[in-house]
């Protein structure tokens, strides 16, 4: 595969629901090794921008391609097929079942033969047990309910699962925006981790301090269109802060308050 | 994979943390991992009633005689009631269960007397009406998203008031089916759904002393009732689907956060849809189990069952908002039900404290249930 095929790329995605008009027109790429930030306020379509790319909605226009190819998925199991896997700020993870359950819900191990199919659980155990380790989570016993873990390290264990189950674009949406301060810079960290390794993240937040901590490229959101795409290089963070805040006026009151909202 | 313990810089703990970390992985305490079990409520429950029966109740009832005549009711709610334990798991209720089999205790009768058919027949096609009535359930539910419970509601009084009007009709006016027996053939078939099993075995056990056994040399307990053959045998299939599973884990996931299933391609749907099914064919199970071993059917049968069964259920550890439960505290809960309602006539007290001792035995489970899952899941 060509290295310098980006991983994603819309061209004119465009998303009607009945009469509104979510998306008009976004157009983004992400390559490998990369951090893409997503940028916008409420209301500016990030999120219908994130379900659709991660199958759960379809466009309504536009080109969608995956490694240069296009695609078009009829649910967020093809998207995840496709190697796009999307972690959700408050639905990664289901408190009541165990850390291993859900770290390979969805897609567990089977052993034996029909049927006497079963979870090799095992397996599940030790790899959780392993992934946890290597991420530096404190994972005393797998079967411990994600309940008990903290929102940073939830937040960890989807990136861990969506990267061990062999994503090449991460989806990451507002994965910092619930955290205090120890845990978004051990999300963050993870974050970069992830980049190493060569995999392409989609960052969505509207915290432009989290987003220029890690991301190369930033992409500004607005009324269902893109703004523009800056490299690292090319934008100051608080010319990130007005951009997407759309305008001057922030700015102002920015200022009246003495320091940056 | 195969390098896993590589620490990567400045992200993994260093090695001695590592190990310090494999030293507390042993160190789970036993304690935590039994509070973590969801039937630990049911298991202590049923220790409990059996100590107070034991104490008051007339020594018969702990006699094998005794622990049959318990396990019979026990049965048929059980098997209703671990079904309901796994849709609760999966997150929905279903409130025609009851109902149901009445409902499939007509239809059973219908095919056995009406059309004639051989009884495997029959069998076979009561449970397909039951599973496609459940699944007109689980769709209903599924497109419409509305609470189940609603939805499910509506289907108790359909399904009821077909019942009545379904047995009128076949039987010319009455509210009663008879002679179902008679028609159905014998042979294998029937010996799996009526009837005891294990009789020659009982027989050996008697001729050896190893069981009470009446003058004549035949035993009290000629064999186990085929029904709790079935309880048994569905407890543990049920279990080991929900432990061992990938559609045990799905029922759980379906249940903790359909959303969060969904997004890490749990087939939610189709998951809740074969529960509704499977909670149909508990009832049609039922239906024929004691259709064949009463003889006959009427429009009250199953009358208030999917009551019984969901608090069985919730005895068992199943929690009201889904997500957590099993199956076999389900079948402790319907053993507790069992002992209680029979047990009473065993002792001195009035058999109608059963209803009072029903509602406050919820009432603890659900207390328990919601400071384990506190627990479990570290709420604050």
């Amino acid at each position: 595969m060509d290295a310098n095929v980006p991983l994603i790329e819309i061209r004119d995605l465009v998303k009607h629901f009945g009469s509104v008009i979510a998306l008009s027109g976004v157009s983004l790429t992400v390559n490998r090794g990369e951090v893409m930030c997503l940028l916008g306020d409420n209301g500016a379509g990030k999120s219908t921008l994130i379900k659709t790319l991660a199958g759960v909605h379809q466009p309504t226009s536009g080109e969608f391609l995956v490694e240069g190819r296009p695609v078009s998925f009829s649910s967020p199991r093809d998207a995840l097929d496709a190697g796009i896997a999307t972690v959700y700020q408050d639905l990664a993870m289901i408190p009541l079942m165990s850390v291993t359950r859900n770290f390979f819900m969805g897609r567990e191990p089977v052993k034996g033969v029909w049927p006497f199919r079963r979870v090799d659980f095992d397996h599940c155990d030790e790899v959780t047990r392993e992934e946890m380790h290597r991420i530096g989570i404190d994972v005393r016993d797998p079967h411990q309910a994600v309940g008990t873990l903290s929102g940073g390290e939830r937040q960890c264990v989807a990136i861990a699962r969506a990267v061990y189950f062999g994503a090449k674009v991460l989806i990451l949406d507002e994965p910092t925006s619930a955290l205090g301060v120890a845990q978004t810079s051990m999300v963050l960290k993870y974050i970069h981790q992830v980049r190493q390794k060569g995999l392409g993240v989609i960052f969505i937040t509207h915290n432009v301090r989290h987003a220029y901590a890690v991301g190369d490229r930033f992409t500004v959101l607005n009324r269902g269109k893109t703004l523009g795409t800056y490299a690292k290089s090319e934008i100051a963070i608080e010319e990130l802060q007005n951009l997407m805040a759309g305008g001057k006026e922030l700015q102002a009151v920015s200022e009246d308050l003495g320091g940056m909202v | 994979m195969a390098n896993t313990t590589q620490p990567t810089a400045g992200l993994s703990p260093s090695p001695a943390v590592g190990k310090i970390q494999d030293e507390r992985l042993r160190d789970v305490s036993l304690v935590t991992r039994i509070m973590r079990r969801p039937e630990l409520g049911a298991l202590a429950g049923l220790v409990l009633v059996a100590i107070f029966f034991a104490s008051t109740a007339d020594p018969s009832m702990f006699t094998l005689a005794g622990i049959m005549n318990i396990l019979s009711p026990a049965s048929q709610l059980g098997i209703l009631a671990i079904a309901a334990a796994l849709l609760m798991i999966g997150g929905e209720f279903d409130l025609s269960i009851g109902s149901m089999v009445a409902f499939t205790g007509l239809v059973f009768g219908a095919f056995v007397t009406l059309s004639g058919w051989p009884l495997l027949a029959a069998i076979a096609a009561t449970f397909v009406v039951a599973a496609v009535l459940g699944g007109i359930n689980g769709q209903i539910v599924i497109r419409t998203r509305l609470p189940s419970f609603i939805v499910t509601l509506a289907f108790l009084f359909i399904l009821r008031g077909l019942s009545l009007v379904g047995l009128k009709w076949a039987t010319g006016g009455s509210t009663q089916m008879r002679g179902i027996a008679g028609q159905a053939d014998e042979g294998f078939i029937r010996e799996i759904f009526s009837g005891n099993a294990l009789e020659g075995f009982f027989s050996w056990l008697a001729a050896d002393d190893l069981v009470a056994k009446f003058p004549n040399g035949t035993p009290t307990v000629t064999g186990v009732p085929v029904s709790i053959l079935w309880f048994i045998g569905f407890a543990l299939l049920a279990t080991w689907i929900l432990l061992r599973t990938r559609a045990g884990n799905w029922i759980f996931a379906a249940g903790g956060d359909s959303n969060a299933a969904r997004n890490s391609g749990v087939p939610v749907d189709r998951v809740k849809t074969a529960l509704f099914m499977l909670t149909a064919a508990s009832a049609a199970l039922v239906a024929i189990l004691t259709v064949l071993d009463a003889g006959s059917t009427d429009a009250r049968r199953g009358f208030q069952k999917e009551f019984e069964a969901i608090i069985a259920a919730v005895i068992g550890g199943c929690l009201l908002t889904g997500g957590y439960g099993s199956a076999i505290g389900a079948f402790f809960g319907a053993i507790i039900f069992g002992m209680v309602s029979i047990g009473l006539t065993y002792t001195r007290f009035d058999s109608d404290w059963f209803q009072v001792f029903l509602g406050a035995m919820l009432l603890l489970a659900v207390l328990f249930n919601n400071f384990i899952r506190r627990k479990v899941t570290g709420e604050r």
